[in-house]
């Protein structure tokens, strides 16, 4: 279908772009648009302004600041996945990132806007999520760090205010001695995930000493899997492993839809946290 | 009305589009580029495939006035003095369609994959073409003629 109308500004400036969002809140920010545009194609949104900030300098590009990892928010997926920098220091990104949409779909879809929609079918939510990433918005009054716990609000929704662009996200390196896997289950290679299972483990001597476990399409948010986390805690990389991911959801929400029904998430939340814990531990 | 300058096959074109214009409508439409077919209207099936400034993007996925200053090759535009692209003559003779609507983007998208990896494997051809739906089932002889297509383009680079 063909979009209804809307009124068109290409940013020249960061200011100019939180000028025009901060004057009309049914303004939206077009970024790769690969979420936006067929949202508006299939006329679920309705923006009065498109703001574009896809020319804007300075809003792309990943790099090592020491203890984390700075990804710009107009970074393409395609950029993210093969940059050497994401791939030493946070590989779970790279992995999860890989399995977003398709290639063509990587090649215009940015690191940032797929955040900033904040669609918990989206991959990358729970994978910000579960490394505790730092979200950078810019406003006019300046720049405001948000932490990924307080950034998912609702379905769609974030804690952006109005006039705020999310400029880049910080992912703090772990550091030595974890492992990290993505497991993402759907129905065909480009479809959205089904459920995912974001799993980031530090081993010590045959034991986990700290897992972080994020949940994609479990609630109306991303999540993180406390109740596993907790349950792993000092748990030998073994046959005890399974028991603790029987916890994976306990306290989500999951969506029911054509492909799947509450309770069918449930389990494969339970199976695929196995499943991403044992790879992510390095389990045979 | 914003006013775009876009390169579509080696011609470059000034064409005063409305915001809401997808670029696959602005080459369908306005430049008579029918050789890009639309598909799904859900940016699911690749058939519009499209080279947006040397990369595979799905042109009902882009407004028009996002490709301001662009260079777009479509399927219309691989082959050169009437003959086909090295990509289409391998499709044709591997039998790689069989009603042929998502052939344009199927090439388009095969062409993109080499970009990265010029002799791919069967797995690395089978991901690249993830954003490509075929209905007709072809993927088998799609494979092959990647591979065909692939090792003809390579030969084409080592000889010239």
């Amino acid at each position: 279908m063909i979009p209804a109308r809307f009124d068109y500004l290409r940013a020249d400036s960061l200011e100019e772009a939180c000028q025009a969002l901060a004057s009309d809140e049914d303004a939206k920010v077009l970024a790769g648009g690969q979420s936006l545009l067929p949202l508006l194609r299939l006329r679920l949104s309705y923006p009065t302004t498109l703001v574009d900030i896809g020319r804007l300098p300075g809003l792309s590009g990943v790099e090592d600041r020491g203890d984390h990892v700075h990804i710009g928010a107009m970074t393409t997926h395609d950029e993210v996945m093969r940059s050497p920098v994401v791939n030493a220091a946070c590989p779970l990104v790279a992995m999860a990132t890989a399995t977003v949409a398709d290639p063509a779909v990587r090649h215009r879809g940015t690191f940032g806007g797929s955040l900033a929609h904040g669609d918990p079918a989206g991959d990358l939510p729970a994978v910000v999520l579960a490394l505790d990433g730092v979200f950078v918005a810019r406003s006019e009054r300046g720049e405001r760090d948000i932490p990924a716990a307080e950034f998912f609000v609702d379905y769609l929704e974030s804690s952006l205010r109005p006039g705020e662009i999310l400029a880049g996200v910080r992912i703090p390196k772990l550091g030595e001695g974890w492992g990290y896997h993505y497991e993402k289950f759907h129905r065909t290679a480009q479809a959205w995930a089904i459920v995912g299972v974001a799993a980031a483990v530090k081993r010590s001597n045959g034991a986990i000493q700290e897992a972080r476990v994020g949940l994609t399409n479990m609630g109306s948010t991303p999540l993180r899997a406390r109740a596993v986390e907790a349950a792993l805690r000092g748990v030998e990389v073994g046959e005890q492993v399974r028991p603790a991911c029987e916890a994976a959801a306990e306290g989500t929400s999951p969506p029911a839809d054509l492909h799947a029904q509450p309770d069918y998430r449930r389990h494969l939340a339970k199976v695929l946290t196995y499943r991403a814990i044992g790879k992510a531990a390095g389990a045979p | 009305m914003p006013r775009i300058t876009i390169t579509v096959d080696g011609i470059r074109y000034e064409e005063d589009v409305e915001p809401r214009l997808l670029l696959v409508h602005l080459l369908r439409e306005r430049l008579g580029k029918t050789g890009t077919p639309i598909g799904c209207d859900t940016s699911n099936c690749g058939a519009c495939t499209v080279m947006l400034d040397g990369r595979s993007a799905k042109s009902c996925s882009v407004l028009a006035v996002q490709a301001d200053g662009c260079d777009v090759v479509t399927i219309e535009g691989l082959g050169a003095d009437g003959s086909m692209h090295p990509m289409q003559r391998a499709f044709h003779e591997e039998h790689a369609l069989q009603c042929g609507y998502c052939t344009p983007g199927m090439v388009m998208a095969a062409i993109d994959l080499l970009r990265n990896d010029p002799d791919p494997s069967e797995e690395t051809i089978r991901h690249g073409l993830e954003g490509n739906l075929c209905r007709c089932t072809g993927y088998c002889n799609i494979v092959r003629a990647v591979k065909r297509g692939a090792q003809e383009m390579g030969q084409e680079v080592r000889t010239s």
